[in-house]
C-alpha cells in the first residue's frame, strides 16, 4: 500500500488527491468504532447506525483536510450535512408511519370496525373487553360516512366556485384591477388558519342560524373556505396553460366564447384540474380543527348533514384519544383511534395516487 | 351534416341564444371571483361581530379576570414561542432537503425524493399530534430531564422537566416536521431556478459543488428562502390539532421543557365545543387575534415573493 502511495504520489495529476477506496475504508471503520463504542455505552442499533454516520462524515472530512487541502474538506462536509440534514428529515415521516402501522393493524382488523358505529359502546363496554380478553367493540362507520358526506359537500360547494374563478382570472379579467385583487385574496385565504376558518363558518352560522348550530354542512361551509383557494390556484395553472391556437381556432370557427371554454379549454385541461381538485379533496378530508368546532361529537351514524351533530375520522382520532370512553381503560380507545388514524391515512395517500394518476391518465395529447 | 349543424348554430347565435349564453357565463365566472372577495371580508366582518361583546364587556368577567389584553397576551406569547421552536428547527433542516434534492441527489432519484417529501405534508395533522403525544413525548423525557440537570441555569431549560414530555419543545418540534416540507418544496423551486450559467461559470473556474452553491446559487435563492419560511411561520402559527394534542397546557412560563404555555389555537380547539355565552365570543376573539397574526406574516411573505420575481424576471 506505502508503495501505491508513492506510486500515486509522482503522477502530477493524482498528486494531493485521496485514492478512490478512500471513502469505503473510512466507512468501514466508522462502523466498526462506532460498535465498539456502543459496546461500551449499551449496544442499540439506532445508535450505532447514527454513530457511524457521524464518524464516517468526520473521518471523511478528516482525510480530506489533511490530503487535499481546506476548500476540498469544506465542500466535503457541506456534502454530508446536506445529506445527512435529509436523512433526519426522513426520520419522522418513517417513524410516524411505523407508529400508525404498528399500533393501527390490529384495531383495523377487529371483526366489525368498518361496520359499526359507536353508538352504544361505553365505558363499561370497554372495562369488560379488558377483563374477558374479548375483542374491542365499536367501529367508525358513522365516522367514515360523516367524513364522506362533508367532504362531498365542500366540494360541490368548492368546484363550481374555484373552476369559475379561475376561468373568470384566466379567460375574462385580461388582467384588470380586480384580478389582482382575487388573485391577491386567494393568497390570503390560503395563509388563514384552519380553525378560523371554523370558527368562521360557526360564527356565521351561529348569527343566522341562532347560536351552537353544529351540522355537517356547518363544516363543509368551513371545509370550503380552506378548500376553494387551492382549487382556483391548480386550475389556473392548469387553464393558463392550455395553448391560445385553440382558444383562436375555435373562435374562427365561429365558436361562442363560453361554449370555446366549455368545449375546448376546459376538456384540454381537464387532467390537471382534476388532479388539482383529487389534491385539495385530500388536503381537507384530514381537516381536523374545523370540525371540531362546526360539526360536534356524534357516536351515531347520520346521513343527513343539515341536521344534528356529524362523526367525521379526524375528530374521531381526536376524542378517542384526548377522552377515552372509559378513563380507567383507556386501551381499546387507543386502539380505535389509531385503526382510525391509518385508515385516514390510507384514504389519504390513495388520493394522491389518484390525483397522480389522473394526471398522467388523462393529460391531454400533445401534436407530437 | 356538418354544415347543417354549423348554419344551425351560426342561427342560433344570431338569434341571440348564443350571446344570452356567453352573458350568463361571463357573468357566473365574474359571480364566483366576487363570491370569493365577498367571503373572505365575510370571515373577518363576522369574527368582528362576534368578537365585539368581548372588549365591551367587564373585564372581571373576562377569563383571568383582567380584561381581554391579559387574557390573550400569554397566549400570543406562547403561539409565537411554538412557532419560533418550529422554525429554528425547520428552516436549517428544510434547505438542506431542498439543496439535497435539487443539487446533490442523482437526476433520476430528484422526482422521487421530491414526492417522499410532498408525503411528508400530506399526512393530517391529527395523526402527527397523535404521533407526537405519544411516541415523541415518551422519546423525549430522557433528553428533557438530561437537559434540566446539566443545563438547568438556563432560563429556557429550566426544571424540574416535564414527566409526560408533553412539552412546548415537543409542539415545537411536531410542528418543524409539519412546516418542514413547505419549506423545503419552495425552496427546492427556487433553488431549480438559480440560472444555470452562473452555476456552470463557478465550477469552470475551479470552485467545489459547495463553492459553488454558496456564490450562484444561495444569493440568488435568498429572498425565495425568506418568502419560504414566512410561509412556513404562517403554517406554524396557525396549526392547531398538532399543540392541542401533544402540549399539556398552562399558564405561560419560561422554560421549554415543563408542562405550560398554550397557543390560541390549541386554546380554541380545546374550548371551543363546550363554550357559551361570553367565552364563546373570547375563543372568536382570540381567532381574530390570530388571523391578523397570520395575514400579516402572509401579507409580508406574499410581498417579498412578489418583489422578488421583479428582480429574477430582470435577470
Amino acid at each position: 500500500m506505502a508503495a501505491l502511495m508513492t506510486e500515486r504520489k509522482r503522477s502530477a495529476l493524482t498528486r494531493g488527491r485521496l485514492p478512490r477506496y478512500t471513502p469505503y475504508v473510512v466507512a468501514g471503520s466508522a462502523i466498526v468504532v462506532a460498535a465498539a463504542l456502543m459496546s461500551l455505552i449499551g449496544f442499540n442499533v439506532f445508535g450505532w447506525a447514527v454513530l457511524s454516520a457521524v464518524l464516517f462524515a468526520a473521518g471523511n472530512v478528516a482525510c480530506s483536510a489533511l490530503v487535499e487541502g481546506r476548500r476540498k474538506a469544506m465542500d466535503k462536509l457541506a456534502t454530508s450535512v446536506v445529506a445527512g440534514a435529509f436523512l433526519v428529515a426522513l426520520l419522522p415521516l418513517v417513524s410516524v408511519i411505523w407508529t400508525v402501522l404498528v399500533n393501527g393493524i390490529p384495531g383495523l382488523l377487529a371483526p366489525g370496525f368498518l361496520g359499526t358505529s359507536m353508538k352504544g359502546v361505553t365505558g363499561t363496554v370497554d372495562n369488560a373487553s379488558v377483563t374477558n380478553h374479548t375483542p374491542v367493540l365499536g367501529g367508525v362507520y358513522h365516522a367514515m360516512l360523516g367524513s364522506v358526506l362533508i367532504t362531498l359537500w365542500a366540494t360541490l360547494i368548492s368546484v363550481p366556485v374555484g373552476l369559475l374563478t379561475s376561468i373568470y382570472l384566466v379567460e375574462y379579467s385580461a388582467d384588470n384591477k380586480f384580478s389582482k385583487v382575487i388573485t391577491f385574496l386567494v393568497d390570503v385565504m390560503t395563509g388563514i388558519p384552519s380553525i378560523v376558518a371554523g370558527l368562521f363558518a360557526a360564527a356565521f352560522f351561529g348569527l343566522v342560524m341562532g347560536p351552537g348550530t353544529k351540522t355537517g354542512f356547518v363544516a363543509a361551509v368551513a371545509l370550503s373556505v380552506l378548500m376553494i383557494p387551492v382549487v382556483v390556484r391548480s386550475s389556473e395553472e392548469m387553464l393558463k396553460i392550455v395553448p391560445n391556437e385553440l382558444r383562436e381556432a375555435a373562435y374562427a370557427l365561429g365558436v361562442r366564447k363560453w361554449r370555446t371554454i366549455l368545449k375546448v379549454v376546459i376538456p384540454t385541461a381537464i387532467s390537471g384540474i382534476a388532479s388539482g381538485v383529487t389534491l385539495a379533496i385530500a388536503r381537507v378530508i384530514g381537516e381536523t380543527a374545523p370540525l371540531l368546532v362546526t360539526a360536534g361529537f356524534a357516536t351515531q351514524i347520520n346521513s343527513n348533514v343539515f341536521a344534528g351533530w356529524m362523526a367525521s375520522l379526524p375528530t374521531f382520532i381526536y376524542t378517542q384519544i384526548m377522552t377515552p370512553t372509559s378513563p380507567s381503560n383507556p386501551d381499546p380507545s387507543a386502539q380505535r383511534a389509531w385503526a382510525a388514524a391509518l385508515l385516514l391515512i390510507l384514504l389519504v395517500m390513495l388520493l394522491n395516487l389518484g390525483a397522480r394518476l389522473v394526471a398522467s391518465l388523462f393529460a391531454p395529447k400533445t401534436g407530437r | 351534416m356538418s354544415t347543417t349543424k354549423l348554419a344551425r348554430g351560426m342561427k342560433s347565435g344570431r338569434t341571440g341564444t348564443g350571446r344570452a349564453g356567453d352573458k350568463v357565463f361571463s357573468g357566473a365566472a365574474l359571480g364566483a371571483g366576487v363570491l370569493i372577495v365577498v367571503v373572505l371580508f365575510a370571515v373577518a366582518l363576522f369574527l368582528v361581530i362576534q368578537a365585539l361583546p368581548t372588549f365591551s364587556a367587564n373585564p372581571a368577567d373576562i377569563t383571568g379576570g383582567r380584561g381581554f389584553f391579559s387574557y390573550i397576551l400569554p397566549i400570543v406569547i406562547g403561539t409565537l414561542i411554538a412557532a419560533a421552536i418550529a422554525l429554528v428547527i425547520a428552516t436549517p433542516i428544510g434547505i438542506a432537503v431542498a439543496l439535497y434534492i435539487s443539487h446533490y441527489a442523482p437526476r433520476s432519484m430528484a422526482r422521487g425524493l421530491g414526492y417522499v417529501v410532498d408525503l411528508l405534508a400530506a399526512i393530517p395533522s391529527v395523526i402527527y399530534g397523535a404521533w407526537g403525544a405519544t411516541f415523541l413525548a415518551s422519546q423525549l423525557k430522557a433528553p428533557y430531564q438530561w437537559l434540566a440537570d446539566n443545563l438547568g441555569w438556563i432560563p429556557i431549560f429550566g426544571g424540574p422537566a416535564s414527566g409526560t414530555g408533553k412539552t412546548i419543545l415537543t409542539a415545537g418540534i411536531v410542528l418543524a416536521v409539519m412546516v418542514l416540507p413547505i419549506i423545503a418544496s419552495l425552496t427546492r423551486e427556487i433553488f431549480l431556478q438559480a440560472p444555470m450559467l452562473h452555476q456552470e461559470a463557478a465550477l469552470a473556474l475551479g470552485a467545489t459543488r459547495w463553492e459553488m452553491i454558496r456564490m450562484a446559487v444561495l444569493p440568488f435563492a435568498r429572498g425565495g428562502i425568506i418568502s419560504a419560511v414566512m410561509l412556513g411561520l404562517g403554517r406554524a402559527l396557525g396549526e392547531t390539532m398538532a399543540v392541542a394534542l401533544v402540549l399539556s397546557s398552562g399558564p405561560l412560563i419560561a422554560s421549554l421543557i415543563r408542562s405550560g404555555n398554550q397557543t390560541i389555537a390549541a386554546e380554541i380547539a380545546l374550548d371551543f365545543p363546550e363554550a357559551f355565552g361570553l367565552r364563546l365570543n373570547e375563543l372568536i376573539a382570540a381567532g381574530l387575534v390570530l388571523f391578523l397574526i397570520t395575514l400579516l406574516v402572509n401579507m409580508v411573505a406574499r410581498w417579498i415573493i412578489s418583489r422578488h420575481k421583479e428582480f429574477s424576471g430582470a435577470n
